[in-house]
């Protein structure tokens, strides 16, 4: 060994991130022993916040996480839930905020990797991607680059793998100039009776490493990931991983060809905190010792010392248990796809983690009561003093109705209104032929599921913005609207995954906010009876002192049990685009002459809107209401009207409003409406481009109309008919005055370009 | 019919090859992995996929073209089978020989995922005799690197002896370029060899042959190959 470890004291401790208090801690679990280096190094991974949850777990015991589908929920690589007829979905979604902050391509790239692994390592294959991404301002330093290395570390990794990219949603504001958010979201189709969990079991079991040798990189990512940004950020890019997809996919294919063995005992990723967290964590779940020989690991570079083997986050890599005598066939396996596959150590009975480094015992950790002593804080919360102000500051007056037409052009210029296609058409989104809808065909991604009838949509949300508004009701608001999303496609919602993403929990202000969230979210889950099955905490994005708006983002999975029904193709082949089922919905108009309704009701609201921003430059004023009940009635009525053949097209009303919205759909129909609104008392911006909830703007044919209103009064939902679709002109009237006529193209043209003009020629 | 895929480390378009081909069509496929020395007894097609073989490292294509498998394929293509080849198949192909060309980075550099219509250059071909001269058809692309490329003198003797089979172009047939996604000379999507046994392209026929895909743009290729097997 070339570099001898350093001395292990209280400041190496404090270095390594813990605090004064874990120290102590960790001294009475050693009953007084100094931990050796890679001892320390274990603490100080396991016992971050990244892996530890520590100031976050009282807080997400409140999160729903029951229900008669759920096969598994939070606590194991990922969730599982039930989809009928011995089918079942593996999904979640994760945060890689940090290092893509610092280094974006890897960073993005290896957040995509992290999260196919922790869904296929519970022996589903992965058939479904989705991302949700929080930029700040296209201007701030750095942002093109971001945004240009995020998306194209997605693409990298992603289209390697071979998974289809479904959508997700992407975002700008200022408040993430210093500080993104890359959450990565995995959904996977397996057996409901095939499901594979990370479990040492059974003391004399062999203990296997597959996959990637270990090199250096990664090593105290979790810790990295667990603190603040100041100015010097780039100097932690070693921490970062490199991701190698190709690797990753012969990973993939070797670990299905293992599930259909009964080889396997037990098997987990090697992500955040590597080897660390992979070994304490399965032999935890079973109640076992573990003894590994460290340097039988296979690595990539030369003198790696136990502290880096433990701590290393090199990618593309799983530690998995296997039945006694079957080691062998699992090399064969591995070796086949040109793998590593080597015995490491045993499961003991000690219950101890014992680490032996060329016969010296380097580290021995008992690793229940490691567990057990892991830190748990209830941290000191404040709401904020200026969230009164910001709530209650005048806004402005009214807008004239001659300023209608500049504002929609503008507001369709705004990069979170604007279209996402230059980012999303990097990524493959109909690879294994699965997509029903894809990226911008529809509110949610939809996939079928070969071998049934069914399809699974999947749809992401979180609106900052609110969140900063209200953290309660913007958590609340985002659950209801990835599940809006998912009911304009049809889908019923069967389950969420979270990333939450705030500040650093140290600030009272913050707990506060992601206390009232994680309430926020259950208030909205036990309303519209979804669980959270799998999730993901991000605190300390902050940079130089400066937090990120809440943003607890929500992934939804929805089912269709009969989406694969006939379709209907009448187009000539040359055009034949348009998806067109009966049991599924897109969001564009599809005919002409159709009639176009709102199901919901406008509000007075324009707090914490695009709209609002754009004219104000500031997000304050009252965070829009939800009104749980009647969001419950819209979305059952919505998906109703789906699976009746009612709909043409269906697409619900979030950032810029309703005439946002109707665009939307024209857009992706290539047609023109004439859209005639009255104002009925309300401020003519809140009618416009007031992001009021509950909404969605659906189309059909005017044969259906008397249908509609019938299933409208079932459901106890507002509708109003809103206008018609067809020619290649939107107008806009409102109370009969004319307030636009324009071309679609040419204002699909505004909507188009911003960030291909931005991004095109930028570093 | 019997087909096979070949499977490469890193192929991931062969499940959609499968799929077109099996369940679709409802022929006898089967996947052939690599490292085999020879394709199924009875072979007539053989479809390579797309992917990233070998995670594309080199250059597309150049490790898998040497695969022990690759040789066979060699030997059936010369023996006059059919062989189609899309997007990394495609690049396989060219990195062969059984194609000429290259495909380079796309213009824009980056991937592009898409659907574009394609205009029939060559009906008269075992992959195309469903289809008439002229037929536009839209399909998707999933590439980075399908930017074809061939020098002058090539470029012109492969138009003179019809090798192109396929050429992006607008919905209503206009050829330009302002309907070619990725930079490719002359618009080229798809090429076949002199013979008109082996078959190259970028876009994927084989991700549009369900309504449920999106559309059925592709059939009119698999249509044709079943018309090929059923007069063979």
């Amino acid at each position: 060994m070339a570099v001898a470890d350093p001395v292990v004291n209280e400041a190496l401790a404090r270095e390594l991130g813990l605090s004064a208090d874990e120290w102590q801690t960790l001294l009475r679990l050693l009953d007084g022993r100094i931990p050796t280096y890679p001892e320390l190094g274990i603490f100080s991974a396991m016992w971050s916040e990244h892996c530890s949850y520590k100031s976050s777990r009282i807080h997400l015991k409140n999160l729903p996480t029951e229900g008669p589908r759920v096969l598994q929920g939070p606590g194991e690589n990922a969730g599982v839930v039930d989809i009928g007829d011995g089918w079942a979905v593996c999904f979640k979604m994760e945060s890689h905020n940090h290092p893509s902050f610092i280094e974006p391509y890897q960073g993005a790239a290896t957040g995509v990797g992290g999260i196919l692994r922790d869904v296929f390592t519970m022996g589903a294959r992965p058939l479904a991607n989705m991302n949700s991404l929080r930029f700040g301002e296209l201007d701030a330093p750095r942002m093109k680059g971001l945004v240009k290395g995020v998306a194209a570390g997605i693409a990298g990794y992603g289209n390697c793998m071979g998974i289809a990219m479904l959508g997700g949603d992407c975002a700008f504001d200022a408040c993430y100039n210093g500080n993104i958010l890359v959450n990565a979201f995995t959904l996977g189709v397996m057996r409901s009776d095939r499901i594979f969990r990370g479990y040492a079991s059974g003391p004399g079991n062999k203990v296997m490493y597959i996959g990637s040798k270990t090199g250096r990189d990664g090593i105290h990512g979790a810790s990295m990931a667990s603190a603040e940004f100041g100015e010097g950020s780039e100097e932690k890019r070693p921490t970062v991983q490199v991701g190698d997809p190709f690797t990753e996919k012969l990973l993939l294919e070797a670990c299905l060809e293992l599930f259909e063995t009964d080889w396997i005992i037990g098997i987990q990723d090697m992500g955040a905190a590597g080897l660390t967290s992979s070994s304490f964590e399965m032999a935890s779940r079973a109640g076992t010792g573990l003894e590994l020989r460290l340097d039988q690991v296979p690595m990539r570079e030369t003198g790696m010392t136990p502290f880096e083997l433990m701590l290393s986050e090199s990618q593309e890599r799983m530690l998995l248990v296997a039945k006694p005598g079957h080691e062998p066939d699992v090399q064969k396996v591995l070796h086949k796809w040109g793998l590593d596959a080597v015995v490491i150590g045993e499961v003991t009975t000690s219950g101890r983690f014992v680490g032996l480094f060329h016969g010296e015992k380097v580290i021995d950790l008992p690793i229940q009561p490691l567990a057990d002593a892991a830190p748990k804080y209830d941290r000191p919360r404040e709401r904020p003093a200026w969230l009164d102000e910001v709530q209650g500051r005048p806004l402005p007056p009214d807008l004239a109705p001659s300023e209608a037409e500049a504002t929609l052009r503008r507001l369709l210029a705004c990069p979170t209104v604007a279209s996402k296609r230059w980012i999303y058409e990097q990524y493959d989104g109909t690879v294994r032929g699965n997509t029903l809808l894809g990226q911008g065909e529809g509110d949610a991604g939809l996939i079928r599921v070969k071998g049934t009838d069914k399809a699974v949509a999947v749809a992401s949300d979180c609106n900052g913005r609110f969140g900063y508004l209200d953290p309660f009701w913007g958590a609340a608001h985002a659950v209801a609207e990835a599940c809006r999303n998912l009911a304009c496609v049809g889908a019923e919602p069967i389950g969420l995954t979270d990333c939450l993403n705030y500040g650093n929990p140290e600030k009272p202000e913050n707990m506060w906010a992601f206390q009232q969230g994680c309430l926020g979210i259950r208030q909205a889950c036990l309303a519209l009876d979804v669980p959270v099955v799998s999730g993901n905490v991000s605190l300390y994005n902050d940079t130089e002192g400066v937090s990120i708006f809440p943003t607890p983002m929500i992934a939804a999975v929805g089912l269709i049990e009969d989406a694969a029904l006939p379709v209907d193709v009448d187009a000539p082949d040359a055009t034949a685009l348009s998806k067109v089922g009966n049991r599924f919905c897109g969001s564009g108009f599809r005919a002409p002459f159709d009639a176009v309704y709102l199901l919901g009701e406008n509000r007075n609201e324009i707090g914490g809107s695009e709209y609002l921003k754009l004219r104000t430059g500031s997000v304050y004023g009252p965070c829009p209401e939800l009104r749980l009940d009647e969001e419950h009635g819209l979305q059952a009525c919505l998906r109703e009207g789906v699976r009746l053949g009612l709909f043409r097209s269906a697409h619900d009303c979030s950032e810029g409003g309703l005439v946002v919205a109707v665009l939307e759909s024209a857009f992706g129909g290539g047609m023109g409406c004439q859209l005639l609104l009255h104002r009925g008392g309300l401020r003519l911006d809140a009618l416009l481009f007031g992001e009021s909830a509950g909404r969605a703007v659906v189309s059909l044919s005017p044969a259906g109309e008397s249908a509609l209103q019938a299933l409208c009064e079932a459901h106890r939902v507002p509708f109003a008919k809103i206008g018609v679709t067809g020619g290649r002109h939107f107008t806009l009237a409102v109370d009969g005055s004319p307030l636009l006529d324009a071309p679609v193209a040419e204002l699909q043209a505004i909507h188009d370009r911003v960030l291909p003009e931005a991004l095109e020629h930028a570093g | 019919m019997r087909v096979a895929v070949p499977v490469f480390p890193g192929s991931n378009c062969d499940h959609d090859a499968l799929h077109a081909c099996g369940t679709v069509m409802g022929w006898d496929t089967r996947a052939v992995w690599h490292q085999e020395s020879r394709l199924p007894e009875g072979t007539e097609l053989v479809f390579v996929p797309g992917g990233f073989s070998y995670g594309d490292y080199l250059r597309c294509g150049a490790i898998a073209a040497l695969s022990p498998i690759m040789a066979d394929v060699r030997r059936f293509a010369e023996a006059g089978g059919l062989v189609l080849g899309v997007c990394n198949g495609f690049q396989i192909l060219c990195e062969a020989g059984l194609l000429p060309g290259a495909l380079l980075r796309n213009a824009s550099l980056r991937f592009i995922h898409r659907t574009v219509h394609l205009r029939v250059e060559r009906a008269d071909l075992p992959f195309t005799s469903a289809l008439k001269p002229g037929q536009v058809f839209a399909v998707p692309i999933a590439h980075a690197e399908g930017n074809f490329e061939l020098d002058d003198a090539e470029l012109a003797d492969l138009e003179a002896r019809g090798g192109v089979a396929f050429r992006y172009c607008a919905p209503d047939g206009r050829t330009g370029e302002a309907f070619v996604p990725n930079g490719s000379s002359h618009g080229i999507a798809g090429i076949v060899n002199t013979r008109g046994n082996v078959l190259g392209m970028m876009p994927h026929p084989e991700r549009a042959v369900e309504p449920a895909m999106g559309g059925v743009g592709g059939l009119g290729i698999f249509e044709s190959l079943a018309r090929t097997f059923a007069t063979a």
